[in-house]
């Protein structure tokens, strides 16, 4: 609606208006590279937490059919370092350590004697590229009542034969297709995939799918700065999907 | 004061003012040197009203603040008066800036994001569509990239869903919602702005035109939120995957609506700077001083 106005009016009206802007300026804080880098880590750290509130155990992820699986000289090799730690599988048990009430060593019979599952998901990269794979595995929630974990801790850590290292989430680790995985395709895990133990979550992002797994570790408190190899460096902790 | 009664006074207003002669208005405001400037930009604008005075409604051209009495003080200190709209509300303006600097983060954070897979196919074999400059991208590495991109989300979609919320509960939406009716308005836009064509005169605030470049970003950003929405968490969201045609085509529609965004940006900003600061300015403070269109 077009007003006539004195020119005086018009600047004063158009002065506040104007100033009403001014809280506009505070997004310049990100082109301070010394607070930027701290503030989008801030908004990795709400994002995560928007993410855990979202996440509900009984959203599976989409299973495939065996027709839709990529074969398997089509699902990537994946590692940051070495694709095969030469870990000695015959010699190999995983450590439980934490808040459980029977810590030690398993071997891989062990979590073998538990229920299998097999199932056909989707394995997402960060980096924006996805594999449908054939896994195979006992549920991690499972093999947490096997060692008597209390899972009403916040964490689940591994460590891994590879040096790498992650932390998950326990409503993550407890949800069903979470899996310890020691099958893919039907075969034993090769060692470039992670033998003879690595996670596989469909709920999460492929760097959390740790491989060579070596030791877990139930708890409630992480380490500062030693949450996750890729974490560590700015990548999402929650890396939920 | 009844509305009968504003009338007749602003008539005999309109009449002073008509009568008026240039130099007695101008008498009347002795301006000082500093604000001889301003008046001299006054000017034109006062022709204008004595000249269309008899076209424009009367009523709007008593000031409130001037006394219905006409008083012989007042005849002389007959206000020079600036045709003026307060086009852009204050949510529309923060929203409309918010978004701009969160849309520029979103696009160069994206690019970087997609420097990592730049591809809509397989990993293996992996076919590289495009190698985007890295001068072009935000945050260093992928996860530099994605630490803007997972905060500025949030501005980006707060700053949408406020702006469509007071567009559609204040009403304010049907100034610039593109509709069938805009629909033959379109090609003489288009011809005068591309091929040199006549200017068809301008009836509101946004010609057809600009009316379809707007209510595109709008879908574009409602696309963008929602295809983002479905990548980063498709199990959360799987029931919007399915309307996107599945996770993967997901990815593609959440690049083409950027694609669009960046089909739009040069154009509005070539646009803002052909229209001068006034009607820059505007989407700063509000007020359009001097619009093109009549009431």
């Amino acid at each position: 609606m077009i007003k006539r106005l004195e020119e005086k009016e018009l600047r004063r009206k158009s002065r506040r208006e104007l100033l009403k802007l001014a809280p506009v300026a505070v997004l310049g804080v990100f082109a301070f590279p010394k607070l930027s880098d701290r503030l989008v880590t801030e908004g990795v750290a709400f994002s995560d937490w928007a993410s855990g509130a979202l996440f509900r155990r009984e959203h599976l992820a989409r299973t495939f059919a065996n027709s839709e699986v990529v074969p398997f000289e089509k699902f990537p090799y994946n590692g940051y370092d070495v694709l095969d730690p030469e870990v000695d599988l015959e010699k190999w048990t995983l450590t439980v350590e934490g808040d459980v009430q029977k810590p030690g060593e398993y071997t891989l019979a062990q979590v073998q004697g538990l229920p299998k599952i097999n199932q056909n998901t989707r394995h997402i990269c960060v980096e924006g590229w996805d594999v449908i794979g054939a896994f195979g595995g006992t549920r991690i929630s499972d093999f947490l009542k096997l060692v008597g974990a209390n899972t009403s801790a916040r964490f689940l850590e591994v460590e891994c034969a590879d040096d790498y290292y992650e932390s998950i989430d326990m409503a993550s680790v407890l949800h069903p297709q979470s899996l310890l995985c020691y099958e893919m395709y039907g075969q034993p895990l090769d060692r470039k995939h992670g033998a003879p133990l690595r996670l596989q979550m469909p709920t999460k992002l492929g760097y959390k799918q740790a491989k060579y797994l070596d030791t877990l570790r139930v708890t409630n408190v992480l380490k500062p700065g030693k949450t996750g190899y890729w974490e560590d460096q700015g990548y999402s902790w929650f890396g939920g999907l | 004061m009844t509305s009968g009664d504003e009338q007749k006074n602003a008539q005999k207003k309109d009449e002073q003012q008509r009568s008026a002669p240039a130099e007695r208005v101008e008498r009347a405001q002795e301006p000082t040197p500093a604000e001889e400037t301003t008046q001299s930009d006054v000017r034109p604008a006062m022709r204008e009203i004595a000249g269309n005075a008899g076209a424009v409604s009367a009523a709007t051209i008593v000031p409130e603040s001037v006394p219905v009495e006409s008083s012989p003080a007042s005849e002389k200190s007959s206000p020079v008066l600036v045709r003026a709209a307060y086009e852009h509300p204050f949510l529309i303006r923060i929203t409309h800036w918010v978004n701009a600097i969160s849309l520029f983060v979103m696009v160069t954070s994206g690019l970087r994001i997609f420097r990592a897979f730049p591809s809509f196919g397989p990993k293996i074999p992996q076919q590289d569509l495009i190698d985007i400059p890295k001068a072009l991208t935000l945050g260093g590495w992928l996860g530099g990239a994605l630490q803007w991109h997972f905060t500025f989300m949030w501005f980006f979609a707060g700053s949408g869903v406020l702006y469509l919320s007071y567009q559609v509960l204040s009403g304010h939406y049907r100034t610039v919602l593109f509709t069938p009716k805009d629909i033959p308005g379109v090609w003489p836009m288009a011809r005068h702005y591309f091929l040199f064509g006549p200017k068809p005169p301008a009836t509101g605030q946004y010609n057809p035109l600009q009316k379809l470049a707007y209510t595109s970003t709008v879908a574009f950003g409602v696309l963008s939120l929602l295809t983002g929405m479905v990548m980063y968490k498709p199990t959360q969201f799987s029931w919007l995957a399915f309307l996107f045609g599945g996770f993967h085509l997901t990815r593609v529609w959440h690049f083409l609506a950027m694609c669009g965004f960046l089909a739009f940006i040069p154009g509005h900003l070539i646009m803002v700077v052909l229209h001068g600061w006034a009607n820059f300015f505007s989407m700063l403070s509000g007020w359009k001083r001097e619009p093109e269109y009549q009431d």
